[in-house]
C-alpha cells in the first residue's frame, strides 16, 4: 500500500490550490486592462508596415510610375499586372493598366523595393475590409486615389526610413 | 367558488408566474453579461463594452442575434425529441424558480416539499441534455450527453446527503421554514453555514458539477467534445439551453443562499430582513461561480468522478450520521424543531 502524502492530503481537503488562484484572480481582476479599445484607439504602426498599395505622385502631379514593370516582376504571388504605352498628351512611357488583385497579394513589400522611383508603395492602412471580392481588385485609378489620400503619411514614413535605404 | 372569484385567482396567479418569470429572465440577461465581465476582468480583458452604457445591452443584442439566425435540424436526427430537448431543461430550470422564497411569504406555490420538489426537477434536467445529445445523431454530443448524464447523477447524490443534513436541522422541507429556521438572534452566525460548514463547500462544488460549469464542463470540453451535448443546435434551441443552463446556476445560488445563508435574513440583527439580502447573497454566490469559471482548469473524467464518488460521497454521508447524532442529543444549532 502506498504512503499517505498527508501534506498532500491537508492541502487538498483545505482547498488550498484553490486559495491560491482565487487569491490571484482576484489581484488580476483589479489590475488596468491589456485591451485596446480598437476602432476608438489603435495600436501604434511602424514607418515600415506594408499595408494598402498606393501609386504615388510626384509634388507638380505627374506620376511616378515609369512602367518599367519590375514590380509585375518581382511579385511573388503575380498579383499585379501592367500594360504600357505611350501617353496621349506628350507620348511619354506609361502604365495603361496597373492592376493589383489584393486578394491575390501577400503584403511582401517586393514591389516598392523593386520600384526605382517609389512610385508603388505598400501604406500604413490596413483597414479596407470589403463586403465583396470583386472591390478588392485594385485597378490604376483606385490605386492613384490612394496616393492621393495618403502620399503625407507615406512621404513621412519614406523620410524616416531614408538612411536605412 | 364563484366564477369571478375563481377567474381573479387565476389572474393572479398568471400575473404572479409572468413577475417571477420576466423578472428572472431579465436579471439573467444582466447575469449574463456580468459574467462575461467578471471573466473578462480576471483575463484582464475589458470584456463586452460597446452595446449599449458599459456594454450592459449585451445580453439582449445577443438574444436578437440568436433569435433570428437559421434553426439548423441535422437530416438523420430525431426532430421532435431534438426540439423538444432545449425547451425540457428552460422549463424545468424555470419551474423550479416557483418554490423559491424571495421574501417572507413571497412565494409562489409555498408547498411543503419545496426542497424536494427543487431536487426533482434538478434530476429531470438531465434529461434535456440526453435527449438533445441523443437526438442530435452525432458522436459528440452524444459523448458530451453520456458524460454530462453521470456526472449530474453522480453529484446529485452528495447534494441529495447534504440536503438531508439541513432537513434533519430543520424538521421541514418547505423553504420558507429553512429559511425562518435560521432566523436568530446572532445574524449572520445563526445561519446554517456555521454548523453545517463543511458542507457549504461541499454544495457548491456539487452545484457547479450539478450546472456544467467549469472546472466540471467535461460535457462541453471544447477540446475533446467540440461543444458536448449542444454541438447541433443552432438559433433559439440553442438559446434555450444557455439560458437554461444559466438560470439553473442561478437557481443553485439562490438555493445555497436559501440553505446556508438565511435567504432573506439580514445578517446583523439591527438591519431590516428583505429580498434585497436574498438578492445580495445570490449575487456574491454568482460572483464566487464566475470567478471559479476564470480561474479553475478544468478538472479530467476519472479526477470528476473519484471527486464525486470518493470524496464528496463518503464526506457527506458521515455527514449526514454526525448531523443526526448531534441532533439526537439535542445540540443548539443543529435542531431547531
Amino acid at each position: 500500500m502506498n504512503k499517505i502524502d498527508w501534506r498532500r492530503a491537508i492541502n487538498y481537503f483545505l482547498l488550498k490550490d484553490f486559495l491560491k488562484g482565487f487569491k490571484l484572480g482576484i489581484k488580476y481582476f483589479f489590475r488596468p486592462k491589456a485591451t485596446l479599445n480598437y476602432p476608438y484607439e489603435k495600436g501604434p504602426i511602424s514607418s515600415r508596415f506594408r499595408g494598402e498599395h498606393a501609386l504615388r505622385c510626384y509634388p507638380n502631379g505627374e506620376e511616378r510610375c515609369i512602367a518599367c514593370k519590375l514590380c509585375e516582376a518581382i511579385c511573388p504571388a503575380q498579383a499585379i499586372t501592367i500594360d504600357a504605352g505611350p501617353r496621349e498628351a506628350d507620348g511619354s512611357r506609361r502604365t495603361t493598366r496597373y492592376d493589383i488583385d489584393m486578394t491575390k497579394c501577400i503584403y511582401c513589400g517586393f514591389c516598392q523595393e523593386a520600384c526605382p522611383v517609389d512610385a508603388i508603395v505598400e501604406g500604413p492602412n490596413f483597414e479596407y475590409a470589403t463586403e465583396t471580392r470583386e472591390e478588392l481588385f485594385y485597378n490604376k485609378e483606385k490605386l492613384m486615389e490612394n496616393g492621393r489620400k495618403w502620399e503625407k503619411l507615406i512621404a513621412e514614413n519614406i523620410k524616416l526610413d531614408k538612411s536605412f535605404r | 367558488m364563484d366564477f369571478s372569484h375563481g377567474f381573479g385567482l387565476i389572474l393572479l396567479i398568471t400575473g404572479q408566474c409572468l413577475l417571477i418569470t420576466i423578472a428572472v429572465l431579465l436579471s439573467l440577461a444582466f447575469l449574463m453579461f456580468a459574467d462575461r465581465k467578471i471573466w473578462a476582468a480576471v483575463q484582464m480583458r475589458k470584456g463586452p463594452n460597446v452595446v449599449g452604457v458599459f456594454g450592459l445591452l449585451q445580453s439582449f443584442a445577443d438574444f436578437l442575434k440568436y433569435i433570428f439566425k437559421e434553426i439548423i435540424i441535422p437530416a438523420g436526427s430525431d426532430k421532435v425529441v431534438f426540439l423538444l430537448a432545449p425547451l425540457i431543461t428552460f422549463v424545468l430550470s424555470l419551474i423550479a424558480w416557483s418554490v423559491i422564497p424571495f421574501n417572507n411569504g413571497w412565494v409562489l406555490t409555498d408547498i411543503n416539499v419545496g426542497i424536494l420538489f427543487i431536487f426533482a426537477v434538478a434530476g429531470l434536467e438531465v434529461y434535456g441534455v440526453i435527449m438533445g445529445g441523443w437526438a442530435s445523431n452525432s458522436k459528440y454530443p452524444f459523448l458530451g450527453s453520456l458524460r454530462s448524464a453521470a456526472q449530474m447523477i453522480s453529484y446529485e447524490v452528495s447534494i441529495g446527503f447534504i440536503i438531508i443534513g439541513i432537513l434533519i436541522s430543520t424538521g421541514s422541507l418547505n423553504l420558507s421554514k429553512i429559511v425562518l429556521a435560521q432566523d436568530g438572534s446572532y445574524g449572520i452566525f445563526s445561519w446554517y453555514w456555521l454548523p453545517h460548514f463543511p458542507m457549504v463547500i461541499l454544495f457548491f462544488i456539487s452545484a457547479l458539477a450539478e450546472t456544467n460549469r467549469p472546472p466540471f464542463d467535461l460535457p462541453e470540453a471544447e477540446a475533446e467534445l467540440v461543444a458536448g451535448f449542444q454541438v447541433e443546435y443552432s438559433s433559439t434551441p440553442f438559446l434555450l439551453f444557455m439560458i437554461g443552463e444559466l438560470m439553473t446556476v442561478v437557481l443553485m445560488c439562490a438555493l445555497i443562499s436559501i440553505l446556508f445563508f438565511g435567504g432573506w435574513l439580514s445578517p446583523i440583527p439591527l438591519l431590516p430582513d428583505g429580498i434585497f439580502w436574498l438578492v445580495a447573497k445570490i449575487l456574491l454566490l454568482f460572483f464566487m461561480f464566475s470567478m471559479v469559471k476564470a480561474i479553475v482548469p478544468r478538472f479530467r473524467y476519472d479526477q470528476l468522478m473519484r471527486l464525486g464518488w470518493k470524496v464528496f460521497l463518503p464526506m457527506s454521508l458521515t455527514w449526514v450520521v454526525i448531523v443526526a447524532t448531534l441532533a439526537q442529543f439535542g445540540i443548539s444549532g443543529y435542531v431547531r424543531w
